[in-house]
């Protein structure tokens, strides 16, 4: 039993940046931009992360500004899918590869080096993005916020000719997916580990998007398979001594291409993808 | 013909309204196109005002610069007496004007007060949708849109979803309410409704601009009627005081002579045999729901029918695109239920496709291997592994001048061709075999009245040598031109077969699934 709970509280530790990041792509996704640069704003949040507490002494303020990190490399994200309309795909992995890049040239100096004052592990973000999690789904299902949020990412067309303004929404909405991919990063190098290392993400954030899909966009599901994903992925170092990592590692995608695969052909519309997702937005274009 | 600027040569009626909505010399032109050519009209309040003209005459394009979507090269817009700029659709809704557009602009997935919602100013932060959801009640008793608020947009038909529309401009409180084309979705029983819920709005003292190329229509709900041509317009006149003919030939430039060739009489033995045909959607679900029918030589059968009641699923099994389900589909006395597109082709089976662009031709193709899609691989056209293009431009000539296909050259790219000889292309390609069925899917859709007719009479042509012709299409009119026997889809099933000369009403109570 309490083997039990203990795998739980890995997986709740696990799981928090899981948690985080995929909030933030399933708000960018449901506006209708890809953001396929996850791993490389959470690397850049968590070197940020570990820079600003290892200097100022404070955790939460690396984490804050892992947050304005992850929202600027964001911002590129924006500038590139929305003004200048380009492939969403293709400027997301290049966000990933410059993200990993850029992190491993500025932690050279600090490499290996464990955090001087790091953040208990299940203190503050754990039951903060549990929360963020709840006004997030009330944002998006009940407000009218969120009504402009989803109809951007259906049908832009739409929106636009009720007068929504689509770029601003694309733009806040993949920013704050930003800020909060930061934060999971930060959450990475000052609280569950807290120390710098290059490519300490080591491919969370292609759960992240992964686990935006398996969540069916929602918020309140994103919880759930957060915690069922930070599970498996720590089963799998814990039962190492009897089968094999990978296996374990790669259950995530498999579930998701599973859940894709359902959904597509079986799911209910809700649970579908938005309809104008991946597609740029260009008045007057049918 | 008037020219653009010339005074209307009518009397003119006193204005009962005030004006409320005036363009002034407004003109918009896109790289190699004057789509607006110095384009004056007016809109009083209380008035439904038709805007009549062809595909291409440049009613949405002027319809877009009034909502915001494009901007003016020149030219101004008046309303209530000032000069404003229209920038975006806020703008225009800032403005009063409202847009119904042809395509309409929902998001499926919502309900319908999510979707109206989304364009009103005001509402609560938290649950707006419960104000709006009693809004919505309240407006669609005033007008009699009645529809359910809470249902999500593809649970509801194409009528009911145009009503979505129409209460969300007048929420947002649209005093001038545009209407694109709003009766080519509708069966004629949903247009008359509509119909009522305009002169209803106008008694409210609401303008209405009604786009369509219906002459019916205009006679039927407009005060005031602007017919525009090739960008311009030719002249604006009181309903009252014109007639349908008049107002055909202001449209076309010339005087028109609807009459067909007669009819030949008897028809030859069955063609096409389907038996108790069942064919899935792209979702999976069943389109064509046990269709039985049989199509003769020397016949036209028509199928009438909305939009998405399994039309497109039928014909595509029909050509041997989209697999069958169940039942048996004979031909020439074969049983082709298997059979591939190609070689359905190969057996002389003519496909007139509903989207002329993305599935009739390759665009950045030239005429010539256009032209010659269907027989590529076959002498004179190939020798061995080679192509002969010597042999393959000779055909496409002789092509070009049967069909008056209007091409700068065989070596044009397709796609720089107008829709209207897109369409001749691929009939000549098509019917160039001589093939014993000819399924033409919408073959004139938005296509002008001259293109229309030329194709008509081409389909008859065939008909009288002996071709089986099964003709789907919404205009309802083209049906009742072209049929010699009509049949009604609804709901994915054949409910009716009827004669020639079946009343426009019958039909339309049959398209609104009212079994006989």
């Amino acid at each position: 039993m309490s083997w039990l709970i203990d795998v739980l509280i890995r997986g709740v530790a696990f799981g928090t940046p899981l948690l985080w990041g995929a909030l933030g792509e399933i708000y960018a996704e449901r506006a209708g931009i890809v953001n396929l640069g996850v791993e490389g704003m959470m690397i850049l949040g968590a070197f940020f992360a570990f820079a600003v507490a290892q200097v100022s002494g404070h955790p939460v303020l690396g984490l804050a500004v892992a947050a304005v990190i992850g929202g600027s490399a964001a911002l590129l994200h924006a500038f590139v899918s929305v003004t200048l309309r380009a492939n969403q795909f293709v400027s997301g992995l290049a966000l990933s590869m410059l993200g990993l890049g850029l992190a491993g040239l500025l932690g050279r100096g600090w490499e290996g080096s464990p955090l001087r004052t790091p953040l208990p592990e299940l203190s503050v973000l754990p039951p903060l993005g549990a929360l963020l999690a709840i006004v997030l789904w009330i944002l998006l299902y009940h407000t009218r916020w969120g009504i402009i949020l989803r109809t951007t990412g259906e049908s832009p067309a739409a929106a636009d000719a009720m007068g929504v303004n689509v770029s601003l929404v694309r733009y806040l909405a993949v920013i704050f997916g930003g800020m909060l991919a930061g934060v999971a990063g930060g959450f990475l190098s000052v609280a569950y580990r807290p120390s710098w290392t290059e490519g300490m993400t080591g491919g969370i954030g292609w759960i992240v998007v992964a686990l935006a899909i398996f969540a069916s966009w929602d918020p309140l599901r994103a919880v759930g398979a957060a915690l069922l994903f930070g599970t498996l992925f720590h089963l799998s170092f814990r039962l190492q001594a009897w089968i094999p990592p990978e296996p374990l590692q790669m259950m995530p995608f498999a579930f998701t291409i599973l859940v894709l695969a359902v959904t597509a052909r079986w799911g209910a519309r809700k649970w579908q993808a938005p309809e104008a997702l991946g597609l740029p937005y260009l008045r007057g274009e049918r | 013909m008037h020219p653009a600027s010339a005074p209307s040569a009518l009397p003119s009626v006193p204005p009962s309204a005030p004006v409320r909505l005036a363009v002034n010399e407004i003109t918009k032109t896109f790289p190699g196109v004057t789509a607006n050519d110095r384009v004056t009209m007016d809109v009083r309040g209380g008035e439904v005002h038709a805007l009549l003209g062809e595909n291409g005459a440049g009613k949405t394009t002027l319809m877009n610069i009034l909502y915001g979507l494009y901007q003016p090269d020149a030219g101004e817009i008046v309303i209530d007496g000032r000069a404003v700029r229209i920038r975006s659709p806020r703008d225009a809704i800032a403005h009063g004007i409202g847009m119904v557009p042809q395509h309409f602009l929902l998001v499926r997935r919502h309900t319908v007060a999510e979707n109206i919602t989304l364009g009103l100013a005001g509402t609560r932060f938290f649950l707006p949708t419960r104000d709006v959801e009693r809004q919505i009640n309240a407006f669609a008793e005033r007008y009699g849109l009645r529809v359910d608020p809470r249902a999500a947009i593809w649970q509801l038909s194409v009528s009911e979803q145009q009503r979505v529309e129409i209460l969300k401009a007048l929420l947002r409180g649209a005093g001038i309410l545009i209407l694109d084309e709003p009766t080519s979705v509708l069966t004629p029983q949903e247009a008359t409704q509509l119909f009522a819920v305009l002169r209803r709005m106008k008694e409210e003292g609401k303008s209405v601009i009604f786009i369509t190329h219906k002459l019916d229509e205009v006679m039927a709900v407009a005060d005031r009627v602007t017919v525009m041509r090739k960008g311009r317009v030719v002249d604006t006149v009181p309903v009252a005081m014109t007639s349908k003919s008049q107002l055909a030939r202001m449209m076309v430039g010339h005087d028109v002579d609807f009459r067909l060739p007669a009819r030949r009489p008897g028809t030859g033995a069955p063609a096409l045999i389907a038996e108790d045909l069942w064919v899935q959607s792209d979702r999976g679900l069943p389109a064509v729901r046990g269709v039985s029918v049989v199509v003769h030589r020397q016949e036209i059968f028509g199928i009438a029918g909305v939009a998405g009641n399994g039309q497109r699923e039928l014909v595509e099994a029909l050509t041997g695109l989209r697999p069958v389900d169940r039942g048996r589909l004979t031909l020439g006395g074969r049983d082709v239920s298997r059979w591939s597109p190609r070689a359905m082709s190969k057996l002389g089976v003519a496909h007139i496709p509903e989207e002329r662009v993305r599935m009739g031709i390759v665009p950045p193709m030239t005429v010539t291997e256009n032209a010659i899609l269907r027989r590529y691989e076959e002498p004179p056209f190939s020798r061995g592994p080679l192509m002969d293009y010597a042999s393959a431009t000779r055909f496409a000539q002789q092509l070009i001048v049967e069909y008056s296909i209007q091409t700068p050259s065989p070596r044009t790219p397709a796609r720089l061709l107008s829709g209207g000889n897109i369409q001749k292309l691929i009939l000549a390609r098509e019917l160039a075999h001589r093939p014993d069925l000819i399924i033409a899917a919408h073959p004139t859709y938005g296509l002008d009245v001259s293109t229309t007719d030329r194709i008509h009479r081409l389909l008859l042509e065939r008909r009288d040598e002996g071709a089986a012709v099964l003709l789907v299409s919404e205009d309802l009119d083209e049906i009742r031109i072209l049929a010699d026997r009509i049949g009604v889809m609804y709901g994915g099933e054949l409910i009716a077969v009827m004669p020639a000369g079946t009343d426009r009403g019958t039909i339309g109570l049959l398209m609104a699934g009212q079994r006989p």
